[in-house]
């Protein structure tokens, strides 16, 4: 820069006024609109919580079985119960383990034996994904990550079932 | 970067003109508060262009909320309401300045009017005018029912029944605007909706786009 004054002409002072008044009504009207629009990404994540699914603990096989139960959900102005799905069983420490069904692959639902080519092993109809009994997925297939596990608590002898939680790809 | 986006655009279809042709236009001394302050009644049709603007942008992001059905109307807006982190704000915005610009269009008409500038050769901007007026209050009619309260809800049974005074076609009339016979309901409310969200807003903008062409082809009246 030059050492002699710099002027400011007054085409460029109106420029500068004017953009900047303009700019900040603009701002002020459309900051909350933006903001209103944005609010669901700013929200904390749900807690999950604990429901009771119906299965006492002792009715708990080694072979996985599909069990359904409600949870109740607010969304925005809208109350309701959807359903929910885990695939339970023991394994063999005798710690319960609770798949969630939904495939990693692209969301399909996946089912215990669901297909007579794969015994012993989760199967997803749609691409023919497949998991063995611990939900990891089988190499080869589309999945690229296990199934997530509920969490889950036992009261009174009856399993209880939280958030379903992913687990890092393979 | 953005120079040269906007010069191979303009090397290819030639924009400059277009928009050059309406900064460079000048405001007439006349109009101009800043010569004449008495000239700020020359202000009333670009303020009523501003709330417009207001309305539509705050209109569009409610509807990301609201749902026009008679279940859930009312628990949507009670939720972007209270629940939506600024939702006060921008109903607030689209309820005030449903009023506003009521108010400027009139004072507005009130202008063009003691000011003789409807006369030829404006008489055509003046009838534009005035169905812009109209397409204003069906614009306030239909969105009053929205937010589906008791306000909202007799209001619109009245102005049902006004609609059915209409003489001969008046039964006709008002089974159009509400959807059913007898009924206040479901089928209102989703007409409303539409009539007032996609239907009078297109109306809108093809008039005051008629509006503005012509008063660039006639320019503004000149001094009193
Ligand atoms: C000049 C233009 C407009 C006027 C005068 C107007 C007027 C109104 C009025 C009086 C209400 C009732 C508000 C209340 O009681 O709180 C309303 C509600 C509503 N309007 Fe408009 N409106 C205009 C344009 C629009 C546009 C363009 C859209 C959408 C694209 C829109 C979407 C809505 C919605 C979703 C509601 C229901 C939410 C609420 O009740 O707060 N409006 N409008
Ligand atoms: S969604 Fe399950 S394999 Fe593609």
């Amino acid at each position: 820069m030059s050492e002699e004054k710099q002027q400011v002409s007054r085409r460029q002072f109106l420029n500068y006024t004017l953009t900047g008044v303009g700019g900040f009504m603009a701002a002020g009207l459309l900051a909350p609109m933006l903001r209103m629009a944005i609010d669901p990404v700013l929200q904390p994540p749900s807690e999950g919580e604990f429901v009771n699914v119906g299965l006492a603990v002792e009715d708990i096989t080694t072979t996985p079985q599909r069990v359904d139960w409600k949870i109740k959900q607010v969304d925005g102005w809208y109350e309701s119960e959807p359903g929910r799905t885990a695939w339970v069983y023991k394994d063999d420490n005798g710690d319960i383990i609770a798949l969630s069904p939904i495939c990693t692959h692209l969301g399909c639902v996946v089912s215990w034996e669901g297909s007579e080519d794969h015994p012993n092993q989760f199967f997803c109809p749609c691409h023919d994904g497949r998991y063995t009994k611990d939900g990891v997925n089988v190499k080869g297939t589309p999945p690229l990550a296990p199934l997530p596990t509920f969490e889950q608590k036992v009261e009174n002898g009856m399993l209880y079932l939280g958030k379903a939680i992913p687990r890092k790809g393979a | 970067m953005l120079q040269k986006i906007y010069d191979w655009i303009d090397e290819r279809i030639d924009i400059t003109p277009i928009w050059r042709d309406i900064a460079d236009h000048e405001v007439p001394e006349h109009v101009n508060p800043a010569h004449h302050f008495s000239a700020f009644v020359y202000c009333f049709g670009g303020l009523t262009f501003f709330v417009v603007v207001i309305q539509i942008l705050s209109g569009m992001f409610l509807t990301m909320y609201y749902v026009p059905d008679i279940e859930n109307a009312w628990k949507s807006v009670y939720y972007l309401q209270t629940e939506v982190a600024h939702g006060q704000i921008v109903r607030g915005m689209h309820h005030w300045g449903a009023s506003v610009v009521i108010v400027m269009l009139l004072l507005h008409t009130l202008r063009v009017f003691f000011q003789g500038a409807y006369k030829k050769p404006r008489e055509l901007n003046w009838m534009v005018g005035v169905l812009i007026f109209f397409v204003m209050l069906g614009l306030g009619f239909t969105g009053y029912l929205l937010p589906w309260d008791n306000k909202a809800y007799f209001a619109t049974q009245v102005g049902l029944e006004m609609a059915e005074q209409v003489p001969v076609i008046g039964g006709e009339l008002k089974a159009l605007l509400a959807g059913d016979e007898e009924i206040v309901g479901a089928q209102t409310l989703t007409r409303f909706f539409a009539i007032h969200v996609f239907f009078l807003p297109g109306a809108l903008f093809a008039l005051m786009a008629i509006h503005f062409v012509l008063i660039r082809r006639q320019g503004i009246s000149g001094p009193l």
